[in-house]
């Protein structure tokens, strides 16, 4: 099939960008990413400057590939990373544009790839259990229910691709943050630091740029690992009790 | 034996003549480290024996850590935690990214939870013969105490593994292990202990022990009097080139796989971290030895970039097939019960489609040979749900395995309720790496390596649930530990940035950079990348000959001289250049390429991955060589194009007597 791509081409992160045009020879088995380097093939042996963009395990797991596809992060199919993406979703003759993940707290390096140091800073604040090796229990010592266990691992499934960042109006980071409180607070081994957690990280989620939330819920559709929406519920009701029901200590 | 100091000014130019398959023999190599006596002690024997370092010593001491995976994020976030001040690199944009997090299946620990007679020894005793007898039975034994261990310590992280109603652990038999002992959370189980590796690693950036240096690639190892005393990495947003010294350095930096261009792995990794340690001395083990996973999606054209596996777990209920008669072109459906050849179930009656891994891979390749293959270019086989349906139900089948069948609908726009899925074998773990004792040090002293990029505890082959394993028991308790007594023992200076070694390390990064940017020829580094990766596939595969590796050993060096004088490079050095970052990984892959086809040759005998033409029984089963080879080989670089020593490490089994395998 032949397509057009209109792309978003920015030197560095103090160019201005632009969008250019390309035609590509794409074959309906190619994945969205095969697509591209059949591009960047041509635009080498042209010699031109290949097209920047983010990727590494194409499967869907690591969460580094990141682009907006027609106004979509990660484009129109549910669910869905964009290197599991696959042209036979195309027609012959499509347009289709591509630009980087859009947030402040996501600058642009070069072409699609943006820079999401911002998510490291905000599990740095508290994202984790404090166990330093060797100082476990036994393992079976504690079991968690499995309705818990089932809630931490769903919230836990986040790649932290940053695709709920890109699809947010107030560029706000929630769905992340959700995500992580939730997995750690709904096990017995995360108590001990939950209500320092939620105030430490949403603080750096503030200081980081990430806008705030107000529920409309475009974060939870442009999830590749379809995070549920009740994970922000359980952000406000944990960072609730720590602020106002005086949970935090110290 | 290897004087490192000797080897830093080799020829870097192609000699032009001569076979390569030329080597030499030099003198066995002996790990020195691990103590003797009963195997149940030797690790608790070790590490009683280690010199400490006083806690307010570690806070004076540094240690850089190549690569965030399971191995190197877990020996990051442990020697942040014990006070050493620890500098980690990443490729990635993130330490979470690493490739450990798309392992699938689940994690190893002799827990014995389900009371089915697993044991340390017995997981140890499963391990050595999986690993076809050429792994050291000191290791394995170590890793099988230490699983346990694992378990303990990343529960308390958080990690949510599968529990059962009771809220206790599950865990499921994986890879034909007779016990349940594989732990898992979903089909994700690399994600949530990368995740859980990743956040004690990041704590420890916030407590400011670990220093991350994320988009930044080692691109030498900087060795001063004999001691791996830094690296020079660059910064792969500005093209700063850096320098950074310790006390000790840790290689973590994930398997070769990719030197096939198609694997399982993720596009970034590449063995240039451990390649430019190997140039500077560190010898190379077992580098033939490379796994090949029997489940992965069919390549479905020339623009595949990557394969993708499809859990093992998918042989339990599947039945793999292929039309019994040649030239079959109907539809799947379209075939009866009696004209589908189960070639596994007919071949090896006592496993049927849960044969190992080597052996699932090594049929489908042959009845693919005979023209039987199905799907593009007749490169795969069936494997049907078809029964498990009818017995199961579709619900049951779904509940087990709909993921995966939605991950396979994704990718083929096939559904595998209706039509069975196309697999074939794909490149997906090396167990060769770096030559490391029992301490995990290298040849080179002070330089540790650890996980996959390690040779050390697979042997010929790894079970499936074993990576997790060895990256974590390498990165969270015994890297640690053995680093700690090489700290102590060697109170160390600083190294100053003008020394000559870190010039002399810093120059060859920028000429070679300069070199790849100057060729301006007519080919892409893909376009090398894709040939080099047939030629690993066809005669370094899951076949091995000595004609086709002689064939391939003469094709390597010319396809790396065309590179090096035909390789189209765009851009400069001093911004974001992913080209120039393939093309440094393409470089270091025509020379390690080469060195596997010459390993592969010299190995005239079949174990585990590694099958030789001209060693099997007579029925086309493998055919192990004890007498001859149960050695490891490490291999002593000396230049690029040159003929390298041969050090063996003789393997010594006084516990788990050899037995050739058989699952007839």
């Amino acid at each position: 099939m032949k397509l057009t791509l209109k792309v978003w081409r920015q030197r560095d992160a103090i160019d201005k960008g632009r969008l250019a045009t390309y035609d590509v020879e794409a074959h309906e088995d190619m994945s969205f990413l095969e697509m591209l380097d059949v591009l960047n093939e041509e635009l080498i042996t042209s010699g031109e400057d290949p097209v920047a963009f983010d990727h590494d395990c194409r499967e869907g797991i690591c969460g580094t590939c990141s682009m907006v596809i027609d106004g979509q992060p990660h484009g129109p199919q549910r669910a869905t990373t964009t290197c599991q993406l696959h042209m036979r979703h195309y027609n012959d003759g499509d347009t289709i544009v591509i630009e980087p993940f859009r947030s402040g707290a996501f600058p642009v390096i070069k072409d699609l790839i943006v820079d999401r140091g911002a998510f490291d800073k905000v599990i740095q604040a508290g994202g984790y259990i404090s166990a330093n090796t060797g100082s476990a229990p036994e393992a079976n010592a504690n079991a968690v229910q499995k309705e818990h266990a089932d809630r931490a691992f769903a919230a836990a499934n986040c790649i932290g691709c940053g695709a709920c960042v890109a699809a947010c109006p107030n560029g706000s980071a929630s769905l992340f943050l959700g995500a992580k409180l939730t997995h750690l607070g709904e096990l017995p081994q995360g108590q001990p630091e939950r209500y320092q957690r939620v105030v430490e990280m949403v603080q750096t989620h503030e200081d980081a740029g990430f806008g705030g939330c107000t529920n409309t819920g475009a974060c939870a559709t442009a999830c590749p690992k379809e995070i549920p929406l009740d994970v922000i519920s359980q952000l406000n009701r944990d960072y609730l009790a720590a602020t106002v029901g005086g949970k935090k200590k110290g | 034996m290897t004087d490192a100091n000797s080897h830093q000014n080799h020829s870097d130019t192609d000699s032009g003549t001569g076979l390569y398959s030329d080597y030499t023999t030099g003198e066995p190599v002996v790990d020195k480290a691990v103590p003797s006596g009963p195997i149940e002690t030797r690790w608790e024997r070790r590490r009683f024996g280690v010199k400490l370092v006083n806690p307010a010593n570690k806070r004076s001491k540094k240690v850089i850590v190549v690569g965030s995976g399971l191995a190197g994020g877990a020996a990051s976030a442990t020697l942040g935690e014990a006070g050493y001040q620890v500098k980690t690199f990443c490729y990635q944009d993130s330490p979470r990214r690493a490739h450990s997090i798309a392992a699938q299946g689940g994690i190893n620990a002799a827990k014995n939870y389900r009371n089915d007679g697993d044991s340390v020894y017995r997981l140890f005793y499963d391990t050595v013969k999986g690993g076809d007898f050429r792994a050291r039975e000191s290791n394995v034994h170590r890793l099988a105490e230490i699983s346990r261990q694992i378990i303990d310590q990343c529960v308390a992280q958080g990690v949510p593994f599968a529990r059962d109603y009771g809220g206790l652990l599950d865990t499921r038999s994986f890879g034909g292990v007779q016990v349940s002992r594989t732990f898992y959370a979903r089909g994700q189980t690399g994600q949530q202990l990368l995740l859980g590796a990743y956040q004690a690693l990041e704590r420890q950036v916030q407590a400011g022990t670990v220093e991350m240096f994320t988009r930044h690639e080692m691109l030498e190892l900087i060795v001063v009097e004999g001691r791996a005393r830094g690296i020079v990495a660059r910064d792969m947003v500005t093209g700063e080139i850096e320098v950074h010294t310790a006390d000790a350095v840790v290689l973590c930096s994930g398997g070769y796989g990719n030197v096939f261009y198609l694997s399982t792995n993720a596009k970034g990794c590449n063995v240039t971290a451990g390649w430019r340690a190997h140039r500077k001395g560190a010898l190379f083990a077992n580098p033939c030895f490379t796994q090949i996973h029997p489940t992965c999606i069919p390549v479905s054209g020339d623009h595949q970039s990557k394969l993708t596996l499809m859990s093992e777990s998918l042989r339990n209920d599947g039945r793999v097939w292929v039309p019994t008669k040649l030239g079959d072109d109907r539809g799947p459906n379209e075939i009866p019960h009696e004209e589908r050849d189960y070639f596994l179930e007919r071949k090896y009656p006592a496993f049927g489609n849960l044969v190992p891994r080597d052996i699932a891979s090594r049929a489908a390749k042959e009845v693919c040979d005979e023209q039987r293959g199905v799907g593009p270019g007749g490169l795969g086989v069936y494997l049907d749900f078809d029964d498990a349906i009818q017995r199961l139900g579709r619900k049951a089948v779904e509940a087990k395995y709909g993921n995966l069948f939605e991950m396979y609908e994704r990718i083929t726009g096939e559904n595998p309720y209706e039509v069975p899925m196309r697999i074939y074998p794909a490149v997906h773990y090396t167990m060769g790496g770096l030559w490391v004792d029992y301490d995990l040090q290298s040849t080179i002293p002070g330089l540790y390596v650890g996980g996959e990029a390690n040779f050390s505890d697979h042997g010929a082959n790894r079970l499936g649930a074993s990576a997790l394993m060895q990256g974590l028991a390498d990165g969270y308790f015994v890297l640690p530990v053995t680093i700690g007594d090489y700290i102590a023992k060697h109170n160390l200076d600083d190294v100053p940035e003008d020394a000559p070694e870190v010039q002399e390390a810093v120059k060859s990064v920028t000429d070679r950079i300069d070199q790849l940017l100057s060729i301006n020829g007519t080919r892409t580094v893909d376009s090398f990348h894709r040939e080099l990766g047939q030629i690993m596939w066809d005669y370094c595969g899951m076949e091995r000959s000595e004609e086709g590796l002689r064939k391939a050993l003469d094709r390597i060096p010319e396809l790396r001289r065309e590179f090096w004088s035909n390789v189209k490079v765009p851009g400069t050095g001093a911004e974001l250049n992913q080209s120039l970052e393939k093309a440094g990984r393409v470089a270091d892959f025509l020379e390690l390429g080469e060195l596997m086809c010459l390993d592969a040759l010299v190995r005239r005998e079949s174990c585990g991955g590694h099958f030789r033409a001209e060693s099997q029984t007579e029925d086309g089963e493998a055919q192990r060589d004890d007498e001859n080879f149960s050695f490891t080989s490490a291999w002593e670089y000396t230049g690029r194009g040159q003929a390298p020593v041969l050090h063996q490490e003789e393997l010594v089994f006084e516990y788990v007597h050899p037995t050739q395998r058989s699952y007839k």
